[in-house]
């Protein structure tokens, strides 16, 4: 087999922990051919605003952008899904040579009269900012005309990557905050839960921590989230922000704005559940029960699931997994988890990591493990080879690498229904990994590995 | 005989389309081509949608690449970040062949793509470069399909005369079987095999969209009509194409790879619809036989007396059944006479796809006291697919795995068939052509039909 070739202009986005010393270039824009496995920015707005389920989200341009979204994440609501229908202009010829203003206009009177919702989301896809349409001025107008916050999110796909869609969805959620913004109280006691999407219902499980901990939850973003509630999420006292950087922004604008402070957390696997939950205990430090709740929950928690855990551990110490995920926050919480079980990662990646995130991940990786930044198939199916994972943990696109290759997987990306948050999370995701590890089909598959020989010997 | 025409409200917007994009349909056909690597002009996002989309359904690799345009690139135009991209194609996949699809970006800032590659002398080394003009608003994904296999064809096959070959009397048929799956395109195969006779299928991607385990990395996974292959279809004897509604365009004066190879090299056409249920497949063997001078085997003979042995058997079970039948234009058409045939009346004919020719192709399809029950409705959405559905109490919906929120809402079930299939393992394996397929699609639907008889039942009767 001729060895798989990694092109040159991409070799600095790949570092070996023990044997590299460089600094991992990042933030770049995709080398062109390279075959990312990244998507672009209106990805990166529509997976932040998506879950407002009670919102219009029209996507202005051709059909594909709106085809390939429609109802494809696993965010759930306990009430309205207006989220789940899939609302495009579906722009053609004609309207890309006269503009498409009108029309979308039209398609927002029709759809507000029909679906009364509570507010509009306008995605502007690729050709909207080529042909010109003033996008900002048909929401204005159809706002007044309808009495509902219709706002432009300007995540045109080539305009940047997927972060720079994060930062168009936050401008729109802000601007939903404070254009509606009443002088209203703070309410005591109280927090926002930013980058919790609800996938599988995640939301509900962290949202029923901060409960017993005595803790009001005002507004979470997006998760089951509704425009009313995002509306009063300038009353919380503290932003609690979760995932890489998807809603930082958000939490730094209204730190600005509204003098309340944010802090970072990761729901994912025990440790960074347990360290999310005391670091907002400890936010409110003036109610010392709240600190002593805290305890007691992560106490009853963890006793709770540490059986199960011992038990799954058996079968995969000492196993190798690769992870490849979105934003390196992600990532951090995964080395740990898998920690939890014994397992070791081989190679971490994200799409979106900064430095100081590549620089975190330098620091946690065992020797020898691969880093990469914004990867492509055929460098993460070779270190995968070369590493030789038992497990591959990512989302859609990297599934058909790891079985090809005859190895497990785990689905870490939005598309998954099972939640993986919270300490229930971390036994749905000790379970899942365990059940595609030790299934027995990896004895058929043709694919000669080290690991395997291994195994067969013993 | 006119059908009904559907009486709703003009609506604006799209509501759960159903349709694709037109660069999906040519990303597709370049996936079954040996060798070739396609290659998005346009945002990063749709090579990587597209790329999940496929990958949802094939449950393979799904390599495309993107010329991954910048703010720059929409103002200067994208010329160097294409060059860039297939230099690095090239560097990372040897490829064959790049089959170069634009976008509605790099169409509407009027990127002149064949002047760019004709700057490279259409090809890297000895990587062929293929463009396909695919604007992403107009059309859908099947005309981005159809697109691509014409543009192959139009490249392999220069005008400046026929292939130089040494087998002067070589004999073969080039069929284009049009969207159709995995399962489909291996049946195609065998039936020519069967029949002794050389062929060359574009696009085939069967077996690199369902190969087996690896053994080894493959960059580009095995399979696909070969580069050599397609430069020889101006030798063959006859050309079939597949599809109703593209064969009604290639009246209208449109261009497919099949009229091309007759403009360009006088070679027959023969075009039909999708080759499913029994009469469509009796015409399409009968095309067959006329082409190859060679009889029906004998195997498939016997395929077609099961076959309508179970029509037969299951005849009560399904007859005045009433269907809501989506998808593609084409595979509506074809899906919709066969039922026709064995008694289930396609109620609602329906598709995302505004050829203009779905009407006039099912008036020439179905016989017409069918066809006064059929409601028929091109460039629509699920959403009004829904709402039309009601009032026409259908028993099942047939068509991909995008019309389950309908047969949801309409608490009726859903047959999988066609592309995409999100929901079940094995969409790529469903067979729907030939009387094997029909076998398979008629035991499906009388199956779904009994199940949905044995749940609802409050007996719940073993024996049915």
């Amino acid at each position: 087999m001729e060895p798989i070739s990694v092109l040159e202009d991409r070799k600095n986005q790949i570092y070996r922990k023990g044997q590299d010393s460089f600094d991992i270039s990042c933030e770049k824009k995709s080398l062109a051919g390279a075959v990312s496995q990244r998507a672009c920015v209106f990805c990166g707005s529509r997976v932040v605003l998506y879950p407002i389920a009670d919102a219009l989200h029209l996507i202005h341009g051709p059909i594909g952008c709106a085809s390939y979204t429609w109802d494809i994440r696993g965010a759930l609501s306990s009430g309205p899904e207006l989220h789940r229908m899939s609302f495009s202009t579906d722009l053609s010829e004609t309207d890309i040579v006269f503009g498409g203003e009108k029309k979308l206009e039209q398609a927002l009177v029709e759809l507000i009269a029909e679906y009364e919702p509570k507010a509009a989301f306008v995605y502007c896809t690729c050709i909207v900012g080529i042909i010109g349409d003033d996008v900002e001025a048909v929401c204005k107008k159809v706002a007044a005309k309808t009495h509902i916050p219709v706002l432009p999110v300007h995540s045109e796909g080539f305009k940047g990557t997927k972060k720079d869609g994060y930062k168009a969805a936050c401008d729109a959620l802000f601007k939903l905050i404070d254009q509606n913004r009443k002088p209203e109280k703070q309410i005591p006691l109280s927090i926002n839960i930013l980058g919790e999407f609800n996938i599988g219902g995640e939301t509900w499980i962290i949202k029923e921590y901060y409960r017993r901990m005595g803790i009001e939850v005002v507004a979470v973003m997006t998760g089951d989230g509704r425009v009313e509630e995002v509306q009063s999420a300038h009353r919380a006292c503290l932003n609690v922000v979760q995932c890489s950087g998807s809603l930082t922004y958000l939490a730094k604008d209204m730190e600005k704005a509204y003098g309340i402070p944010f802090i970072r957390v990761s729901y994912f696997g025990i440790e960074d559940t347990s360290d999310a939950l005391y670091d907002v205990a400890a936010f409110f430090e003036d109610t010392p029960e709240i600190m002593e709740r805290t305890k007691t929950l992560v106490q009853e928690e963890v006793k709770t699931i540490l059986p199960e855990l011992s038990a799954l551990r058996k079968d995969l110490t000492g196993k190798r997994a690769a992870i490849y995920v979105g934003g390196a926050f992600k990532a951090f919480s995964l080395i740990k988890a898998l920690k939890h079980l014994g397992m070791a990662e081989v190679l971490v990646g994200s799409q979106t990591g900064n430095k100081d995130d590549y620089a975190l991940l330098r620091e946690m990786c065992d020797p020898g493990t691969v880093i990469l930044d914004d990867a492509n198939p055929l460098e993460l199916a070779k270190y995968v080879m070369e590493k030789d994972a038992h497990l591959f943990i990512g989302g859609v696109k990297e599934r058909p690498i790891a079985y090809k290759l005859g190895i497990g997987f785990c689905d870490h990306n939005h598309e998954r229904k099972i939640p993986l948050v919270g300490f229930e999370g971390m036994v749905n995701f000790a379970r899942e990994v365990h059940e595609t590890v030790t299934s027995p089909i990896w004895d058929l598959v043709p694919r000669k590995s080290f690991n395997r020989a291994i195994s067969k010997k013993g | 005989m006119i059908p009904k025409k559907i009486k709703t409200i003009p609506y604006t917007a799209t509501r759960n389309a159903c349709k694709m994009c037109t660069p999906l349909g040519a990303a597709l056909v370049f996936h079954g081509i040996e060798g070739t690597i396609p290659l998005l002009h346009g945002s990063q996002g749709c090579s990587t949608y597209m790329r999940r989309y496929l990958i949802s359904h094939f449950r393979e690799p799904v390599d495309i690449a993107s010329s991954n345009f910048s703010e720059d690139t929409a103002i200067f135009g994208g010329g160097d970040n294409l060059r860039l991209a297939i230099e690095n194609v090239t560097r990372q996949y040897f490829p064959a062949m790049i089959g170069i699809a634009t976008t509605c970006l790099s169409e509407t800032i009027g990127d002149d793509v064949p002047m760019i590659l004709n700057g490279m002398d259409n090809a890297v080394d000895d990587t062929i470069l293929v463009h396909v003009s695919t604007p992403s608003y107009t059309g859908t994904h099947v005309d981005g399909f159809h697109g691509a296999v014409h543009a192959v064809v139009e490249r392999c096959n220069p005008l400046t005369g026929k292939t130089k070959d040494d087998l002067k009397t070589r004999k073969k048929i080039n069929i284009f079987p049009g969207m159709l799956s995995n399962e489909d395109i291996r049946h195609i195969k065998e039936i020519f095999t069967d029949l002794n006779t050389e062929f060359t299928i574009l696009p085939d991607y069967s077996e690199r969209l369902e190969g087996p385990s690896w053994e080894d990395y493959q960059a580009i996974q095995k399979g696909g009509t070969p580069v050599r292959e397609i430069k020889t279809m101006n030798l063959a004897t006859a050309s079939m194409e597949l599809g109703s509604i593209l064969a009604g365009t290639v009246n209208q004066g449109g261009e497919s790879a099949g009229s091309l190879l007759k403009e360009r090299f006088d070679i027959p056409l023969v075009s039909l619809g999708f080759p499913i249920g029994v009469k469509a497949t009796d015409l399409f063997f009968s095309h067959l036989e006329q082409l190859t001078a060679t009889a029906m085997p004998e195997k498939y003979k016997c395929q077609r007396g099961r076959l309508i042995d179970a029509y037969v058997d299951g005849n009560k079970y399904v007859s005045k059944r009433r269907a809501v039948v989506y998808g593609e234009e084409d595979f509506v058409v074809a899906m919709a006479g066969f039922l026709a045939e064995v008694g289930i009346i396609p109620v609602l004919c329906a598709s995302g796809g505004k050829s203009g020719l779905l009407e006039k192709a099912l008036e020439e399809t179905l016989a017409p006291n069918i066809l006064k029950q059929v409601t028929v409705h091109q460039g629509m959405d699920f959403t009004r697919m829904e709402q039309a559905a009601r009032d026409l109490n259908p028993d099942f919906v047939i068509g991909n795995s995008k019309g389950y929120t309908m047969s949801r809402h309409l608490n009726v079930p859903l047959v999988r068939v066609g592309f995409p299939i999100h929901d079940r393992i094995g969409g790529q394996r469903i067979l729907h052509i030939g009387y094997k397929g029909a076998q398979e699609l008629f035991d499906t639907i009388v199956n779904t039909l009994l199940q949905r008889r044995q749940d609802t039942s409050k007996t719940g009767y073993a024996y049915m």
